[in-house]
């Protein structure tokens, strides 16, 4: 029996350690300019786990394996050196390993979220509600109108709550289902809900950040590649949870700026 | 209630007589301790048959299940299940595996069962609060349980229950309305049953110890379920504080959650300057610890019943202690890695993220003692020490996880993901379920008199190893490659290419449930018509093995036992064997 | 710390030491456990640590609340309260004479006295809520008021709790006074409801500066 889970436990270590090394499944491509820290943040972390992980699992399946079932009647034995120097390496490991990650993960994380935004970066205001997004450029005179809540009105198409009428900086403002930035742009998202939490997430971006309401939080980053990719909410949300998703397309900026006229002559 | 130790130890309540008061509203620990388990039997089989709908519908959306219909008619018509009725399904389950199970059977569970016995004494401290915290736990899962059956169906806001979706009511959805209502008064009445619960474990390890029995010499399951007492102490306290506030948004009207300016269902909402952030922090605060609670029954299980099949006593018993000590400790510290993209401060992330990584030091030296005990042992391979090392293989697997999602740079991409779902099963799920199945067999004989099969147990655990392996090792990969969780119906959008590996998961938990039906079938059988248990079949030491097999009414008919030893002095002589039991003469 | 403890102190002859003989030293304390190990002790210390979490809990929710938005509303307290502090005050002194003076007949009328303090506090508690809503303060109106009620009511509820608990002793003194059991259960009913004492005078200070 205790050859049999030494195997086992030995089969089950290989095949999920093979799966990750060959990257049979593995993150998609990236097309910001933070995203490679984080990518090579995630591989050391995967090396130096993965390495606890084979080494404990195969330990554990060594040592059931030569001490079950024991016929030779010797006595047992206690581990070699006692608890102390085993208890202390594990420390020492455990703990540099933890004090490189922090170290480098933290100037990664901070690279991402606490550094300012560029002060040229394209703003553009998100508006979260059950169960999509609608995102918002300022329109020619660079300026976001106020928003009211009290105005939000989903026949009128009034997601954000603008005044047009009594609000001139409101009257050229752009709304749009789906979010369209340049390339090698800074971004800045002005992330809002409307009513419950959601979230903003795009794997090809590797950006992650919840919507609270209440609050306005900022997000920003820079896509490297044009394309097109899907911006799904991870925070469940309510009913249409699944079905709350919109596209991030990033085009060239000659491109861009076309489309931003276009849309602006369309208001 | 408050027999000083210096007067003869009779119990304090005589035994009882009728039906009634012998086997329903018992005062008796051990009849407490086998309610709560019963119940979590019945939460567990409801939550594992949410958990295969879920499966059925993320691998087939499509596909029907016969006489779903009728029981969820809105949910599921025609037994197609919706992706709407799918959140619903996730937070019942959800709620139900981590309360009214994680929580009842390792801890409140065996722990009322054997906490008494091992240390020596012959009932908890306090039988009524104790029989009170029983039954309102009981009541606390039949409030759940009929969020089922009201109008609008059960709530959809997750265990986590984030405010604003879970306190504006039913303008966020049918289940916000009255489903969203109970689940609240049912956590809010599960905190008071376990924080009665917590009192009573930390009272009577303190203050019904036997002669003899020092801290040292209490058994590793005695000081987990005392140090899980302490931890459920503090952060139940805080968790139902913060329902409360929560059933007052809902149904008061006060703010405590809610801000100005939301418009829900076309409605602007009648409330002002609440703060979402507030309930994930106080639940958080709760939420953290609760793995804990979970998981640290299981640390001590383990810890005892290892010795016992390895005839080998514990590596490191000071280390051990101490390490369930420092994790208790940490725990208060790091509710925030759940936080890290929730909208506060960045900066906070990197402080919560510190503590995070450092917890997970005492939790790698308390493995390596599990496999240094192994070293030099001479293991049987019976199925509660199958289990026992099945447990420390999941919970390495589960926990080196932690590495990648304590680092706010790393959750940032997976936090959305099925990666966080792999980490949670693996190390709270499927680990503490390995400590209740080894507890189970373990203990069994003595619970009931009666073994249980070693062969359907062996079956059993093959089956069930394996299979967690292939349910929830591949949501790793799903999780990288950026497969978002909380969520169904993957038909149309990026996701697609992952059904592939989803119907395998499903078709793994579909084997691996129905190998449970094994469990069921032993468990059932042998408590019923097994063979008669002696008194002490594994040949262990701790004071539950020296008395009868059930134990009498006050455990020890009348003589309590004098202690002399330590829990597990495994692999020298005595005088019936390779060990020696707490109980005999010094 | 034992709940029997008498005051003023009395002397009390140690136990076996023969007329005459120089008094012997005294026991040492015990090694490892108290002699009579009191649980009723125990859980009250163990009740005020998890009540005590539970205040402080909702306190932080109180400070974060009203940094959250600038929607507080500072409100006149009901000067009400002044007495009925005094009140509970009182309560705690009368439950602290009858305690020792256990061994004397006239010990459980303390205990009476106290169980009426305890529902005059209860009742002067509603009676203010009665004042704060006939001012149209109401548990919805601002967040300052629904703390003051989510505050006084929980406090309420443990006093009510309390006064459940003196009950239960009283009938348990009255059942045989002089043996140890019902003199600790009043030692740990007394503890808790000086706590009791001590949270509305923590409380009060927080709903005076804060409310």
């Amino acid at each position: 029996m205790g050859k049999l889970f030494a195997v086992v436990v030995a089969i089950i270590t290989v095949v999920s350690t093979a799966i990750f090394l060959t990257h049979t499944w593995w993150l998609p491509v990236d097309i910001s300019a933070h995203g490679h820290a984080i990518d090579h943040q995630l591989s050391e972390t995967m090396v130096s786990s993965g390495v606890l992980f084979v080494l404990s699992q195969l330990a554990l399946a060594l040592f059931v394996w030569r001490f079950g079932d024991r016929k030779d009647g010797r006595p047992i034995k206690t581990f070699p050196g006692g608890v102390t120097p085993m208890v202390v390496l594990a420390a020492v490991l455990v703990g540099a390993e933890i004090l490189a990650l922090t170290f480098v993960g933290a100037k990664v994380w901070a690279g991402v979220y606490q550094t300012p935004p560029d002060p040229n970066a394209l703003q553009i205001d998100v508006q979260a509600e059950q169960f999509a997004f609608y995102f918002r450029y300022a329109g020619a005179d660079g300026k976001f109108g106020a928003t009211h809540p009290e105005l939000i009105n989903e026949a009128s198409e009034n997601y954000f709550g603008l005044d047009p009428a009594h609000d001139t900086t409101a009257r050229d403002d752009i709304v749009v289902p789906s979010l369209v930035i340049p390339v090698n742009r800074p971004i800045l998202l002005m992330l809002r809900a409307k009513d419950v939490n959601h979230a903003f997430y795009v794997p090809e971006l590797r950006i992650q950040q919840d919507f609270v309401p209440g609050l306005v939080i900022p997000l920003h980053f820079t896509a490297t590649q044009t394309g097109k990719h899907e911006i799904v909410c991870t925070q469940l949300c309510g009913l249409g949870h699944y079905n709350m998703r919109a596209y991030v397309e990033v085009m060239p900026e000659e491109q861009f700026e076309q489309w931003l006229k276009d849309k602006a002559s369309q208001q | 209630m408050d027999r000083p130790a210096d007067q003869p130890r009779v119990a304090e309540h005589a035994p009882p007589q009728g039906f009634l008061r012998t086997h329903v509203f018992s005062l008796d620990h051990k009849v407490i301790g086998k309610q709560y388990l019963d119940l979590a039997l019945v939460a567990v089989c409801t939550g594992m048959l949410l958990s295969w709908l879920m499966r059925v519908h993320l691998a087939w959306p499509e596909a029907p299940i016969p006489g779903l219909g009728k029981l969820a008619p809105t949910g599921a018509a025609g037994g197609v299940i919706t992706p709407e009725y799918y959140l619903s399904l996730m937070t019942m389950h959800g709620t139900i595996m981590v309360f009214f199970v994680l929580t009842t059977a390792p801890f409140a569970g065996f722990g009322n069962y054997f906490l008494p016995i091992q240390v020596g004494a012959e009932d908890m401290a306090f039988p009524r609060i104790n029989m009170t915290s029983f039954w309102v736990t009981l009541v606390a899962f039949l409030v759940l349980i009929s969020a089922f059956f009201v109008g609008d169906g059960p709530p959809l806001s997750g265990w986590t229950a984030y405010a604003p979706l879970s306190a504006v009511g039913k303008d966020a959805g049918p289940g916000q309305a009255v489903g969203q209502t109970l689940w609240a008064v049912s956590i809010t009445l599960f905190c008071v049953a376990q924080l009665l619960g917590a009192l009573n474990f930390i009272t009577t390890t303190l203050d019904l110890r036997t002669k003899g029995m020092s801290l040292a010499r209490m058994p590793y399951s005695t000081w987990a379920w005392f140090i899980t007492s302490v931890i459920g102490l503090i952060a139940f306290a805080v968790l139902m504080p913060a329902c409360i506030l929560l059933i007052l948004d809902r149904v008061a009207g006060t703010s405590f959650f809610i801000p100005a300016g939301l418009v829900i269902s076309d409605r602007l909402q009648p409330h002002a300057g609440g703060s979402p952030l507030l309930w994930q922090h106080l639940f958080w605060f709760f939420g953290h610890p609760e793995v804990y609670i979970a998981i640290l029954p299981g640390f001590g299980i383990i810890s005892h019943i290892l010795p016992v099949f390895a005839r080998k006593p514990l590596l490191g018993p000071r280390v051990m202690i101490g390490c369930l000590v420092a994790i208790a400790f940490l725990s208060y510290t790091v509710w925030g890695h759940h936080m890290f993209l929730s909208g506060m401060n960045p900066f906070s992330a990197t402080l919560f993220s510190v503590p995070t990584l450092i917890i997970t030091i005492p939790a790698t030296i308390v493995t390596l003692l599990w496999i240094g005990t192994i070293y030099g042992a001479k293991l049987r391979f019976t199925t509660p020490a199958l289990f026992c090392l099945g447990f420390v293989s999941v919970f390495v697997s589960g926990g080196i996880s932690g590495f990648f999602l304590a680092q706010p740079s790393i959750d940032v991409y997976l936090h959305g993901t099925y990666f966080v779902v792999a980490h949670f099963h693996f190390v709270m799920g499927v680990a503490a379920m390995f400590g209740i199945f080894a507890g189970t067999y373990f203990w069994a004989p003595k619970m009931f008199g009666r073994m249980m099969n070693e062969t359907l147990g062996k079956w059993h655990f093959w089956l069930t190893f394996i299979g967690v392996y292939c349910v929830f090792m591949p949501m790793h990969y799903l999780g990288l490659a950026g497969n978002i969780r909380r969520y169904s119906a993957f038909t149309d959008d990026y996701l697609k290419p992952l059904i592939p590996l989803h119907r395998f998961i499903t078709i793994a938990a579909l084997f691996t449930g129905a190998a449970q039906l094994i469990f069921l079938y032993n468990l059932i059988r042998s408590r019923l018509v097994g063979p008669k248990a002696p008194d002490n079949p594994w040949q262990a030491t701790t004071l539950e093995w020296s008395t009868t097999s059930p134990p009498p009414f006050d455990n020890f008919a009348g003589h309590p036992p004098v202690v002399s030893r330590g829990p597990d002095e495994y692999g020298g002589t005595g005088p019936a064997g390779d060990y020696v039991m707490q109980a005999s003469a010094p | 710390m034992t709940g029997v403890a008498s005051y003023p102190p009395r002397v009390v002859p140690p136990p076996g030491g023969p007329p005459g003989a120089p008094a012997p030293p005294p026991p040492p304390p015990t090694a490892t456990r108290p002699p009579a190990s009191q649980p009723a002790r125990t859980g009250v210390w163990i009740a005020v640590g998890t009540i005590s979490m539970t205040f402080a809990a909702l306190t932080s929710a109180m400070v974060v609340r009203q940094g959250a938005a600038p929607d507080w509303r500072h409100f006149q307290l009901p000067p009400l309260l002044y007495f009925n502090t005094l009140v509970l005050l009182a309560s705690s002194g009368t439950l602290e004479w009858s305690r020792r003076r256990i061994d004397s007949a006239r010990g459980p009328a303390g205990v009476y006295l106290t169980l009426a303090l305890g529902v005059l506090f209860v009742a002067g508690q509603v009676v203010a809520w009665r004042q704060l809503a006939a001012q149209g303060l109401f548990l919805a109106t601002a967040p300052s008021a629904a703390f003051f009620y989510v505050f006084t009511a929980l406090h309420g509820l443990h006093v009510l709790g309390g006064l459940g608990g003196l009950t239960y002793v009283l009938h348990r003194l009255r059942g045989g006074g002089s043996t140890p059991a019902p003199r600790a259960a009043l030692g740990a009913a007394t503890l808790y409801w000086h706590f009791m004492d001590g949270l509305w005078l923590y409380l009060l200070v927080i709903l005076v500066t804060r409310v």
